[in-house]
């Protein structure tokens, strides 16, 4: 188990930290690299990636239906993001009269706080983890579920009427989906003999068709599909935005929350973004492993770039995928939403569940 | 069990980030005086008829009880699979991997079966 992230290993930061900051103490380097990297891999992803994310799926948005997006700050409208993020601290959380106060300003820490804990099993490199217990899918599974309790208590709390009916959805919703990733993950678990996120990474080594996705035929690339759609609708992201559609219920279970409140709902649901699409290619596209071809001069190349460089890379093109889904769907009813999991995805996810036991038993998939 | 003490440690951090976010907004943002209308509940500007808690449909009950069935059995799932998967990787010696996949199976029918029973029950119709 690599409990703390080793920056020391191979690393030009934790050489610099071992070697001229801390060159008598090898306890105090492994506590400073330790701490560099935990904060690293907590800030990036926060601090830069949501920032980035939101700018992507503004330009993602504005160039599929023909316009330019944000183009004024900075090139081609990077920074607009960190303007937004500027307004938003400086304006007025306003609850409105009726509210329950505490509960009303605790609410948008938990789905924040529940990201975060995701965020810290995600392998983002074979070092670079803060945490990898060894019942790792179930903690994934356990810890995810946690961010609806602040839809729910956060629209409970406003005093409105859209922000009940959204969140009466989300429970309904990520409830219902919750079940579908869980049988998918646990197919990648009985798959892959492994359950700590790492050691599933590392049972996709070799070529590109040892990743999960291409190495159980038929099982694979159909639970990477199931798992996609159903991931969309754990994230409430469109078609599946059901619990914030502006057209019925405003702005859903935030209608109340303006400045801080309303950004850490946002910040929560782009990390949440990242860490599902992380996850999709922790489970089925090798993670932080190269996509080998099994010619030797490529991959000597392709071996030498960083695994972290690999596992981001993924992580992008994956989120690319969600915003390509959103602005392509129209979205459904919250019946026919809840009818697709429970009629549909639910008994497909079980028979692909079933499919991968059978084949796993006739050696159809070499274990 | 230290990969655990880091998820605890994670777990203050991401609370006090979450705190520290909801302080400089609050210390940071214009205080007005509370008038009539920043007070009322949002409804596109509309007055507000009866009560904000309104009464809502009790489906959304029939699915969080569906959902607390269908979790329990993927929660037994879980260390069935763990070990099923162990013994299929040879870290298991002596079970018949066979067999343990076929109890799997059953149980799995079985989850199956109480779809089609909640189906056949009218627990997913909408209306």
């Amino acid at each position: 188990m690599n409990a703390l992230i080793d920056l020391s290993a191979n690393n030009a930061v934790g050489d610099f930290v071992r070697d001229v900051l801390f060159p008598n103490s090898p306890a105090l380097a492994w506590a400073a690299n330790g701490l560099l990297g935990v904060a690293a891999l907590l800030l990036f992803p926060v601090f830069l990636g949501a920032p980035f994310l939101i700018w992507m799926e503004r330009k993602v948005c504005a160039h599929m239906q023909a316009r330019l997006g944000p183009m004024r700050h900075g090139p081609h409208g990077a920074v607009q993001t960190i303007a937004d993020v500027v307004k938003l601290v400086f304006k007025e959380i306003a609850p409105p009269g009726g509210v329950d106060r505490l509960v009303y300003l605790l609410a948008p820490g938990i789905p924040l706080t529940a990201s975060f804990l995701v965020l810290a099993v995600v392998p983002w490199g074979a070092n670079l983890q803060v945490a990898d217990p060894e019942q790792g899918v179930f903690y994934v599974v356990a810890v995810g579920a946690l961010g609806l309790l602040g839809f729910l208590v956060g629209a409970w709390a406003s005093n409105n009427k859209f922000a009940l009916l959204g969140a009466m959805r989300a429970g309904a919703q990520m409830l219902s989906y919750e079940i579908s990733l869980s049988v998918l993950l646990l197919l990648v678990m009985l798959l892959s003999g492994e359950s700590s996120l790492r050691e599933i990474v590392l049972s996709q080594r070799g070529t590109v068709l040892d990743w999960w996705v291409f190495k159980a035929p038929v099982v694979g690339p159909l639970a990477f599909v199931l798992y996609l759609v159903s991931s969309t609708a754990e994230l409430n992201r469109g078609p599946f935005d059901l619990i914030e559609a502006e057209q019925e219920l405003t702005a859903g279970y935030q209608t109340e929350y303006s400045g801080m409140g309303f950004s850490m709902f946002y910040l929560a649901e782009y990390v949440n973004m990242t860490i599902q699409a992380a996850l999709v290619s922790t489970f089925f596209l090798g993670g932080f492993l190269p996509p080998l071809v099994g010619i030797a001069p490529v991959d000597a190349a392709l071996a030498a770039v960083p695994g972290v460089v690999w596992m981001v890379a993924k992580t992008l093109a994956i989120v690319f995928v969600y915003m390509w889904f959103r602005w392509s769907f129209p979205r459904p009813r919250v019946d026919q939403l809840l009818a697709l999991e429970w009629k549909t995805l639910l008994p497909a996810n079980l028979a692909v569940f079933a499919l991968g036991m059978l084949a796993l038993a006739m050696g159809w998939i070499l274990p | 069990m230290t990969s655990y003490a880091i998820l605890v440690f994670f777990l203050f951090l991401g609370i006090a980030m979450a705190g520290g976010a909801m302080l400089a907004g609050h210390l940071l943002s214009p205080k007005t005086p509370r008038t009539p209308f920043q007070q009322a509940a949002y409804e596109c500007g509309n007055p507000t008829i009866g009560p904000t808690r309104v009464r809502f449909r009790a489906g959304y009950y029939l699915f969080a009880l569906l959902f607390l069935v269908f979790d329990v059995e993927t929660l037994l799932l879980f260390p069935a699979v763990a070990f099923v998967s162990r013994a299929l990787h040879g870290e298991e010696a002596g079970v018949p991997v066979s067999l343990m996949l076929a109890e799997l199976g059953v149980f799995v029918f079985v989850l199956l079966a109480g779809l089609a029973y909640a189906w056949r029950k009218g627990a997913l119709k909408w209306d």
